[in-house]
């Protein structure tokens, strides 16, 4: 593949480059030209057009409209309100969760995982009808609290603020235990330990040790689901009241309602900006470099970053405290007994926190399931009788049918594309140093803190040009830019584990380039580039806003038609769709972690 | 009863299905210097960790001064322990991580500026207050380690393999300076290290370890020329072992019929009785290859191989059964005199030979 092309002697130790010849950069030239063509270009012509008027002039009126009409900076407050809050929760709700996670034997994580996941695999227009249906106002919570004479009249848990909060959180969270884990892994567990031999309370050492050297990765999980709430609009939009209205949905209203384009533009440049100005403080605070998972301890020297360290210090101050205080407490109630074992409350009450979340993650998953045998013929708490009516009527659908075989083609290729240009880009930039390479980086993994919505709109407008819009290979393309960052950071991190000393053995003993790629490289490495797939697939498999926009008539996607049908009447054929959704997707992630545990076996 | 500084008796932790730690029993005097020798999974860190209060173990009694201390949580024990990782906060530079001990008891500030000073005075590192953990050397990182440990003056110490990842050299240096340290300030430390020759240096006692029993504990002379058991035996030290028959046992002395039949004679040793199989042990520096034919114990052989390790030269005999035993000697100009090929008759005194009794591990 790539390295066939560059021209290392036989035997290196330093790897560096000397950007002299330039058949060298030949691996990462697809991906910049890809994304360069198909995300930069347009997202940089869609923006543009707010600073054109309809005849084409330069001008800032679409601006000044912005700022004069209040409603738009009203609704950015909001949207950062509901991003700041789901961000909030989410991290305090998965916190315990990654702690969990990461203090338990592998087997018991591995297993754990999968129900953490759940909400990834269950169509989220599908979560989102069950949480409908469950919170609604004689939904299944609430006759259960009737029921326990815990409230007298049915809460309004939906159509407002907490119907979004729990929509969103439940969609997010997920993405925040993941990355807080991913960091909270590599803590040395023999620090804590330290710090109890030299004198710290288990709460102290949590307060002093723990908690900061996990900080980075809460700040990363952080960031990514504020960022990733920023460009929500399908949740507020079933979940939330009118006054729970978030940007992007105030741009597919200019876009599909007013066919503004420049006006649309110009909200999508406040969103834009918005996420700008939150990545500058971040990086003030604790480096961009953090994002990828990656925890430096550099201090940042900048005032935001001074004040930040002076204001959480003075918070683990307290805490720590706190805890002592407590500890203290605790001893003079209970006398110390050291020929007993102490009771490991903290422990326990962990476990039931965590256990608690993941519930709370798994339940509109298994709502789900029975719903969809219902005999009734809406969506509805409990499920009457039992048939299969909805199954057959899915099965036997056309219209299904052409959407899901199409969801599979453009999932195959998008995830193939997405592999072919981003391993070569992630193998040049795991193996080579040069100059810019961290902003090389950032450029491949952009399209994931851009907003979906921007590149949704973004890419209409081009394919608008192109005629590419309600095809295959419009849906394909666009797939593939959100398909390439995460197959540059997931080959990038097994790449960072690949002994590469394998490689020079391997010419050593006379293997030229192109044989030791094939027999000792990607062998070795097929169980991260199956995950990288596997990845790549699932994340086309469930994308609704590119498809939104992309798709057109007969042309659907399985979520773009469970949309569209959705629109339309709720009917309990969509919880068959998505009992076979998760039934499928739950065979991929398990056919994944079969190979990956076959690989770790090798 | 004279009571011990560090006791515990029968400790036993296993991980599932794993047996780390049998029933491990040792005691230590105040001011001792004790180390733990074994191979990799023998339990040493283990015995350390339950020792320190980190881990539970399943069964046995642990005391600290005198004061049982099963389950005391760590932080109430008094003691310091080194990692063998070292275990320094990334997060904090050199002068928070030797202060957070201080700071967890309390202590002014003022006066904690004046400990961790002294401190890196005594690790020669006073330059480096301001710097973090990984912007230190290897053998830096590792002095921080005992000054956050020494600064808080706990009256046990315990390490492990504090000296593991470092040059021969730093480590010969660092080795000085801990046992200088532990002589001035009087603490008890229980040192764990694969390392004898530092085992040897270090400990006013080795406790050795394997598979998760002690095999034995004695001053490193005792262990050295007096082991009790195969495995001591085998592992510190070069050895020549064999196996024998007791013939005789006499007064003061035991006659064995040894390889090439041979006739040995060995110390008495109480417990061998005649007609038992037993398996005796030589130190290769304690065989003369001077031919003298009146000592104890003398066999003849052939000259195999002469090899000259700088100091010291190895000699390789093979005996008229094709058994080989080995001799160290001095090195000295006459060595190189001697021929392979040549009939020599090893000899060595009678406490040189060391009866071992068959041990349950072998
Ligand atoms: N947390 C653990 N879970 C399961 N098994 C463990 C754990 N810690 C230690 N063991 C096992 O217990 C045994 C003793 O381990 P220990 O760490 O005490 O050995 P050690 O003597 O310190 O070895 P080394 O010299 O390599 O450090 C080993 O077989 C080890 O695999
Ligand atoms: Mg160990």
């Amino acid at each position: 593949m790539s390295s066939k092309s560059e021209q290392l002697p036989s035997v290196t130790y330093t790897p560096i480059v000397r950007p002299r010849n330039w058949s060298r950069f030949l691996s990462i030239s697809p991906a910049i030209l890809f994304l360069g063509f198909f995300f930069i270009y347009p997202v940089v012509l869609l923006l543009g057009l707010s600073f054109v008027d309809s005849s084409g002039t330069l001008t800032l009126e679409h601006y000044t409209r912005l700022y004069e009409k209040a409603v738009y900076v009203k609704v950015l407050l909001i949207t950062l309100k509901i991003a700041g809050w789901t961000t909030i929760f989410s991290i305090l709700a998965g916190y315990p969760i990654a702690y969990l996670l990461s203090t338990v034997k592998s087997s018991t994580r591995n297993s754990l995982v999968i129900w953490v996941l759940m909400p990834f695999w269950t169509s989220f227009l599908v979560r989102t009808f069950a949480w409908i249906v469950l919170l609604g106002r004689h939904g299944a919570l609430n006759e259960l609290l009737l029921a326990l004479g815990i409230v007298d009249a049915p809460v309004r848990l939906i159509f407002n603020f907490t119907g979004v909060m729990i929509g969103m959180v439940h969609a997010l969270m997920p993405l925040c235990v993941l990355t807080m884990m991913s960091v909270m892994e590599n803590i040395d567990r023999n620090l804590v330990s330290a710090a109890s031999t030299l004198g710290a309370r288990g709460g102290q050492a949590f307060w002093r040790i723990y908690f900061p050297l996990s900080a980075p990765g809460v700040a990363a999980g952080g960031m990514l689901v504020f960022i990733t709430s920023l460009g929500f609009f399908i949740t507020p939009a079933l979940l939330g009241g009118a006054r729970d209205t978030m940007i992007v949905q105030v741009i597919i209203f200019q876009i599909h309602e007013v066919l503004n384009w420049g006006f649309a533009g110009a909200i999508a440049m406040l969103l834009l900006a918005s996420v700008l100005v939150i990545f500058f403080f971040y990086d003030q605070l604790l480096g961009l470099s953090t994002l990828s998972g990656e925890s430096t301890h550099e201090h940042k020297k900048g005032v935001i970053g001074r004040i930040g360290r002076w204001l959480g210090g003075g918070v683990i101050n307290i805490l720590s405290y706190l805890c002592e205080q407590g500890g203290i407490l605790i001893d003079k109630l209970t006398p110390l007994r050291t020929d007993r074992k102490r009771r490991q409350g903290s422990r326990t009450t962990l476990w039931i926190t965590a256990m608690t979340v993941i519930a709370f993650l798994c339940i509109p998953a298994l709502f789900v399931i029975p719903v969809s045998f219902t005999e009734d013929g809406f969506l509805g708490w409990p499920p009457v009788g039992f048939s299969l009516q909805w199954y057959e009527q899915v099965l036997n659908s056309p219209a299904w049918a052409a959407a899901a075989s199409r969801s599979f083609v453009v999932a195959i290729s998008s995830a193939l594309l997405g592999m072919s240009i981003g391993v070569p880009a992630a193998f040049f930039l795991a193996r080579r140093q040069f100059f810019g390479k961290a902003a090389l980086f950032a450029f491949l993994v952009s399209p994931i803190i851009m907003p979906n919505i921007i590149i949704a709109v973004a890419l209409f407008y081009l394919y608008a040009k192109l005629g590419l819009v309600g095809t295959n290979m419009g849906l394909i393309l666009g797939h593939t830019i959100l398909a390439i960052p995460y197959v540059v950071i997931t080959v990038m991190a097994i790449l960072k584990n690949y002994d590469h000393r394998l490689d020079q053995a391997a010419w050593t003993l006379g293997a030229n380039k192109w044989q030791t790629l094939t027999r000792i490289t990607l062998p070795l490495l097929s169980a991260g580039l199956i995950a990288a797939f596997m990845f790549a697939f699932v994340i086309s498999f469930d994308e609704l806003t590119i498809a939104l926009f992309v798709t057109g008539g007969e042309v659907t996607t399985l979520p773009k038609q469970m949309w569209d049908d959705a629109l339309m009447r709720v009917s309990p054929a969509l919880a068959a769709v998505a009992t076979l959704l998760l039934a499928f997707m739950s065979c991929i992630i398990f056919s994944t972690e079969y190979v990956r545990r076959r690989g770790l076996r090798k | 009863m004279t009571e011990y500084k560090l006791r515990t008796r029968n400790v036993r932790k296993t991980y599932g299905s794993v047996v780390a730690l049998k029933a491990a029993s040792i005691e230590m005097q105040e001011g001792e210097f004790l180390t733990l020798l074994g191979p990799s999974g023998s339990g040493k860190t283990t015995l350390l960790m339950a020792i320190a209060g980190l881990n539970n173990p399943d069964s046995g009694d642990i005391w600290i001064d005198g004061k049982l201390a099963n389950f005391l949580p760590p932080f109430k024990r008094d003691l310091g322990m080194v990692f063998q990782n070292y275990a320094l906060f990334p997060h904090m530079n050199i002068f928070d991580n030797i202060a957070f001990p201080l700071r967890m008891r309390k202590m002014p500030m003022a006066l904690i500026r004046k400990e961790v000073a002294r401190v890196l005075e005594i690790v020669e590192l006073d330059h480096v207050a301001k710097r973090f953990p990984r912007e230190l050397s290897g053998g830096q990182q590792q002095r921080i380690a005992l000054a956050r440990c020494f600064v808080y003056k706990p009256s046990i110490i315990l390490m492990d393999e504090p000296l593991g990842a470092l040059d021969k050299k730093l480590r010969e240096s660092l080795q000085r300076e801990i046992k200088q340290l532990h002589e001035n300030l009087g603490i008890t430390v229980l040192y764990v290290t694969h390392d004898q020759e530092e085992a040897m240096v270090m400990s006013d006692r080795i406790c050795v370890m394997n598979d998760g029993s002690i095999d034995q504990i004695g001053t490193p002379n005792e262990l050295y020329f007096q082991p009790s058991t195969m495995f001591s035996a085998d592992f510190l030290g070069e050895s020549n072992l064999f196996d024998a028959q007791v013939l005789e046992v006499g007064k003061d002395s035991v006659l064995m019929r040894g390889p090439a039949g041979m006739n040995v004679l060995g110390e008495l040793k109480e417990s061998v009785k005649i007609g038992e199989q037993v398996k005796f042990m030589i130190r290769p520096e304690t065989v003369d290859t001077d031919n003298d034919v009146t000592r104890d114990n003398a066999v003849e052989g052939i000259l195999k191989e002469v090899i000259v390790f700088g100091q010291i030269t190895k000699y390789f005999i093979e005996l008229s059964d094709g058994t080989e035993m080995v001799s160290t000697q001095l090195t000295s100009r006459s060595s190189s005199t001697i021929e392979i090929g040549q009939r020599i008759i090893l000899n060595w005194a009678k406490t040189s030979t060391v009866i071992l009794t068959s041990d349950a591990g072998s």
